[in-house]
């Protein structure tokens, strides 16, 4: 299946309100669904006779920001983050890429971590990609068994993909450059 | 006197032992770099085993953000150190699917030949290493001894021996060398004077036919062996729905009977790389399998990459036929303050260790928005905590050691 059936198969089961944009222009085709329904629309992605989605080949997140002023001219996206799915199904051998795209901060204070449901129920692997989502770019995955940082120490400050990242000067005694 | 048995309740009670808490690693010789298992124990029966990582953590992916594609290269070498070669093709091939190149045969056959180079060397060490982790320490010496002319061979072609960056964005940086010195090791194996001069293609055809027959010789070390096949067979075994879910890749997911390559599964860039070349796809079960082993074991793991190593021989010299007939320059050029369009792409190429990644959003500028490395030893370590679920705690190097996991990868 191409994405854009994909897309109308999606739209069919959850309407407009959870399968949002298509996009065909990108190199890869991607679908954007509704933060809150992620959970719902994976279980669907996996077990639908027609897609089969068993396998999620990489989850990671996305930061759109651009620190730097001057540059903010240029920067054409409204400061946000992105979680993204990409997709494989050994049965049918076909692609997909899903996006779901998260303000920076919940309810625009900054500091509380944005929100989104877990799949790590659907496929097994995004227990740890998401612990490292979590870990690197602070997102969090509502419903997630064990959401502890996965690469950085327990006690570390900030997530580190963050574009606005300050990097610590010490940490336990040890100091930076 | 007649010695007097107990009621074996009473012994069963004697020998009862408490729940202990194991560290094994970070620094455990057989956690192959900076693992940290927390074993959960009843005596020898593991209950529970849970990986930490992060030990090697560099940040690669936060630096990529803020280096040009060429700039990011050498951070590709250092993740799979084993298998350099094929994160810089991996990640050149994730940058030209973005920028829309188009290569010249020439050198899309040059990265045949240095790709499938690179895997044997890297199936060798896994090979060597797994003997390692099992007791067998003479493995480990042959499957380096054989390495090490590799390494010779990369040393003539790009400078390096470990970190090379020889595969870059358009191409490689330098074509095939001409005439060279035979490696020191390869003239000790074939009795060749150390100073002869003959062209690399020579010297590399050389080493394959020794490397062919020393093969067989490993499989009567390790394959064979039947203390291996105890320690390996029916251990660890992975059903192919769970190797799925856990996102595996590579020869551990061929090991539980996927028939899965990307070689010839992947994204058409990839694939027309490895266009009317002759080779198979090792999958389970296997005919010559000892009657011990069950698909999705141990065995299997490691049988997959014996034989892919065999495989990967054949393409190198199927390759290196063509390659002087090939059209085309080795490289096309790539200015390093190339603007990324504003796009995005994700693309995995088959490493030896598995399907590596790469997610790579363009802005408009030299350096990506976000350029991330999906690892795949690190879905294939995910799954060691189910794995390891009852079994006995010297079962646990095997397993963890036939998913042949590289931590400067798992961490990047």
């Amino acid at each position: 299946m191409t994405v854009s059936e994909i897309h109308a198969r999606l739209l069919d089961r959850f309407g407009s309100d959870v399968v949002l944009t298509l996009n065909t222009e990108a190199i890869d085709h991607w679908i954007e669904v509704a933060a809150g329904r992620m959970a719902d629309v994976a279980a669907f992605l996996k077990q639908d006779e027609a897609l089969q989605f068993d396998n999620l080949t990489d989850l990671s997140a996305v930061d759109y920001l651009e620190p730097d002023p001057k540059k903010q001219k240029k920067f054409e996206h409204e400061p946000h983050v992105e979680v993204v799915y990409h997709l494989y199904s050994f049965p049918l051998k076909h692609r997909c890429t899903i996006k779901v795209k998260l303000p920076r901060w919940k309810d625009d204070q900054e500091g509380s971590l944005p929100e989104v449901p877990s799949v790590a129920h659907v496929w097994a692997i995004a227990d740890w990609h998401e612990r490292e989502a979590f870990d690197l770019m602070g997102i969090r995955f509502l419903g997630h068994p064990n959401l502890l940082r996965i690469l950085c120490p327990d006690d570390w400050v900030g997530h580190a993909l963050r574009k606005d990242y300050e990097f610590p000067l010490e940490y336990h005694g040890i100091r930076g450059m | 006197m007649a010695i007097q048995t107990e009621d074996p309740r009473v012994i069963e009670f004697d020998v009862r032992t408490d729940e202990m808490l194991v560290n094994m690693g970070p620094q455990h010789p057989s956690t192959h770099g900076v693992l940290r298992l927390l074993l959960r124990t009843d005596g020898e029966v593991v209950h529970e085993c849970t990986p930490h990582i992060g030990y090697l953590h560099r940040c690669a992916e936060k630096i990529g953000e803020n280096l040009a594609g060429p700039q990011w290269i050498p951070y590709t070498d250092r993740m799979d150190y084993l298998a350099g070669m094929n994160m810089n093709l991996g990640m050149s091939l994730a940058y030209e699917k973005l920028l829309g190149m188009e290569l010249p045969e020439k050198a899309v056959t040059l990265r045949v030949i240095i790709a499938e180079l690179g895997r044997i060397a890297s199936h060798l060490v896994g090979m060597g290493a797994y003997g390692l982790d099992l007791g067998s320490f003479s493995p480990f010496l042959y499957a380096f001894r054989e390495r090490e002319i590799i390494l010779d061979l990369f040393e003539e072609a790009c400078g390096a021996r470990l970190t090379y960056s020889y595969l870059t964005i358009g191409g490689a940086t330098h074509d095939l060398p001409g005439m060279i010195e035979i490696p020191p090791g390869l003239a000790a194996l074939t009795g060749h004077k150390p100073e002869t001069r003959m062209t690399w293609t020579d010297a590399t055809l050389l080493f394959l036919e020794h490397l062919e027959k020393r093969v067989a010789e490993y499989h009567t070390l390790l394959t064979r062996n039947s203390i291996f096949i105890k320690r390996t067979a029916g251990i660890g075994v992975m059903p192919a729905e769970m190797a799925i879910s856990y996102g595996c890749s590579g020869p551990v997911l061929r090991g539980s009977g996927v028939d899965f390559d990307l070689r010839r599964d992947g994204e058409p860039i990839y694939t027309r790389m490895y266009e009317g070349y002759n080779y198979k796809i090792p999958v389970p079960p296997f005919e010559e399998a000892p009657p011990e082993v069950v698909v999705g074991d141990n065995w299997c793991r490691f049988y997959v990459r014996m034989i892919e190593l065999v495989e990967s021989i054949g393409l190198v010299r199927q390759a290196l036929a063509k390659y002087p007939s090939t059209e085309g320059a080795y490289r096309v050029p790539f200015k390093m303050s190339t603007k990324l369009p504003k796009d995005e792409c994700y693309l995995e190429t088959e490493c030896p260790r598995g399907q590596m990644g790469f997610y790579l959003v363009g802005n408009g500028q030299a350096e990506p928005l976000r350029a991330r490395a999906k690892s795949s030893c690190f879905c294939n370590l995910s799954v060691t905590g189910p794995l390891c679920q009852g079994v006995l705690l010297a079962d646990i190097p095997a397993i963890v050691g036939s998913l042949d996991i590289v931590m400067g990868e798992i961490d990047r």
